[in-house]
């Protein structure tokens, strides 16, 4: 048996330059074309289907503002029209989905498919090195599913401007908080910000499960269960909220809580409900004339002006509408960060775990 | 001096998985230059011995060293080593052509002209995804792809294993016209010696995940008065299940 001595690496090796970034590209694109392009087609299907409905949308919502004189037949009709696109708010229940569809089918896949093949056998022992490998695939399949998404949601921004537009109110027209559950994250850089984690928890769900549909899976529930979270837990804390008694909260915020006092002594929905029952009676007027939204819209501004007189206060809690942007930019700065570590993460594995 | 190098360098080591140890306290050193057969009929220690030359798997005890020295995963290490994994993965949904661009690029040298020439020799084309090529074409152009990287170490694990009589011999064919013709150190595994009789001019036999023999061919059949690999082999793991029985 040869000695067991060795001369240290020759001076040869320092010199060695890796293999250029540049190369990854044209791998990059002809292992993932199939999925870019769904992505591509994906969006750009819902986003003619968008650009579509938002057109008829707008057009009809520019018919109810311009109207004359607010509360005629004739506009009313035309506010009618322009609430009858409502329908497509449902809509942004299925538009929730596409970030995590983009994350769960580029993301979840990317290491879960090498592994499972056996590919990265191959694809580790190339000069190239392997954590190289997984920093250049990772940071430009994110890029390439975060700046379509980026765009797409600027189509969002404007199809659902028209219900967030904050002179809505004055005109007799229905008007959304920013805020609105299930659409904040739609429109705003927040879209993209979620397309990005989806795809990282995709990633890193990859490394970790080795198995592609387990791994799909697996990122499915993750984000449902952090998007539910960050929407219904943490999102109405990213700034102190606003308190307020008057009872004119406009109709942009984000109304958190609201609950009724009297005598410092906060009153339990309950006795509010008794309270309400016992002296709709007496404030309100009743006959045919006051059915309808208008009558009711009274009946109800009455019974506040009863309230407040007999001594009752109510409180509300809410995040203004003009902080729509710094909730924005948080929510989008802690998911990009979340991102980072979730890719670092896995690169780490890659470079580390014994496969 | 080239020929007084170890290609592969191994002290004290060992892998475990789990509880479980694949290999270990290896101590070996496979000189430059040769053909070396890494038979190991019962066991998964073959496997795990190329993982770790080529970086794959990191040691869980003692030290690895290629190339003289290098450690497996270094990027001269990567660059002077090609490896050919069990049932040469190649990524089905690429043609074949596609392969030889993904392969020239994760690379600092690449044979273009042999792999190409060489693919069409063995009439296979070139736009075929690697997916629908035979078990035996797939494993000639993972072959292919390995040596146009001109590495001084190739690597195969298991090469033959999935192959038909015919396809096992022109795979072995290419393996020792490149050793051959080119100079290229080659460490292969099998569990079936007699494949190995032809073209092995080393040989490391493992038993139980230990190292139970190494040396030149020549030198071993001739100490032990046996006339081919196989006799060999089975002599002295009979052998030394005997001693650990006694």
């Amino acid at each position: 048996m040869t000695a067991l001595t060795m001369p240290a690496a020759p001076e040869a090796d320092a010199s060695l330059r890796p293999v250029p970034w540049r190369r990854m590209a044209g791998i990059i694109w002809r292992q993932h074309r199939v999925a870019l392009t769904g992505v591509a087609v994906l969006l750009g299907v819902v986003a003619v289907l968008i650009w579509i409905a938002g057109t008829s949308m707008h057009h009809s919502y520019a018919i109810a503002v311009a109207c004359q004189p607010p509360g005629s037949p004739a506009c009313q009709e035309a506010d009618l029209a322009f609430l009858g696109s409502y329908g497509f708010l449902a809509n942004g229940i299925m538009l929730q989905v596409l970030p995590v569809l983009i994350g769960a089918f580029v993301g979840a896949p990317l290491l879960a498919r090498e592994i499972e093949t056996g590919t990265f056998r191959y694809a580790w022992t190339q000069g190239f090195g392997r954590w190289r490998w997984a920093l250049a695939k990772l940071v430009s399949l994110a890029l390439a599913v975060t700046g379509p998404a980026w765009l797409f949601s600027l189509l969002l921004s404007w199809y659902y401007q028209p219900y967030f537009f904050s002179g809505n109110q004055s005109l007799g027209l229905t008007e959304y908080t920013p805020f609105f559950p299930g659409l904040f994250d739609l429109h705003g850089v927040a879209f993209a910000a979620w397309t990005l984690t989806a795809f990282a928890i995709g990633a890193l769900a990859g490394m970790l499960i080795r198995r592609v549909v387990p791994a799909i899976a697996a990122t499915l529930a993750v984000y449902a269960g952090l998007a539910f979270a960050v929407g219904g837990l943490l999102r109405g804390h990213y700034l102190t909220p606003l308190l307020t008694t008057s009872p004119n909260v406009p109709g942009s915020a984000w109304i958190l809580g609201q609950w009724w006092t009297k005598g410092g002594v906060t009153l339990s929905h309950a006795t509010m409900d008794h309270v309400f029952n016992s002296t709709m009676p007496t404030v309100a007027p009743t006959g045919p004339a006051v059915n309808g939204p208008a009558g009711k819209d009274q009946a109800f501004s009455s019974m506040l002006q009863y309230l407040s007189q007999h001594g009752y206060t109510q409180w509300t809690r809410y995040q203004p509408g003009s902080r729509f942007w710094p909730f924005q930019w948080i929510e989008s700065g802690w998911l990009l960060a979340l991102s980072v570590l979730l890719i670092a993460t896995t690169i780490w594995l890659v470079r580390r775990r014994a496969a | 001096m080239r020929e007084h190098r170890n290609i592969l360098e191994a002290n004290g080591l060992g892998k475990r998985y789990g509880s479980t140890w694949a290999l270990r306290e290896c101590t070996l050193a496979v000189p430059e230059g040769r053909v070396t057969a890494l038979v190991d009929p019962n066991g998964a220690g073959k496997s795990t011995l190329l993982n770790l030359a080529v970086g794959l798997v990191a040691p869980s005890a003692g030290k690895v060293t290629v190339l003289g020295g290098r450690l497996p995963g270094s990027r001269p290490a990567l660059d002077g080593i090609a490896f050919v994994a069990q049932d040469a993965p190649l990524y089905k949904n690429l043609s074949v052509a596609d392969m030889i661009y993904v392969t020239r690029n994760l690379n600092r040298r690449f044979d273009r002209r042999y792999a190409e020439d060489r693919l069409a020799e063995l009439e296979i084309p070139a736009k075929r995804k690697a997916g629908k090529l035979s078990g035996g074409q797939q494993a000639q152009v993972a072959l292919t792809l390995a040596l146009a990287r001109r590495p001084r170490l190739l690597v195969l694990d298991e090469p033959v294993a999935m192959l038909d009589p015919i396809a096992r011999h022109d795979f072995m064919a290419t393996v020792l016209a490149a050793a051959s013709a080119d100079g290229v150190s080659v460490l292969l595994s099998s569990h079936v010696l007699t494949e190995l009789e032809r073209v092995a001019s080393y040989l490391v036999l493992l038993s139980c995940g230990r190292v139970r023999l190494a040396g030149e061919v020549e030198a071993l059949l001739a100490t032990h008065h046996l006339g081919s690999l196989e006799e060999l082999a089975l002599a002295y793991l009979r052998e030394n299940v005997t001693e650990v029985a006694q």
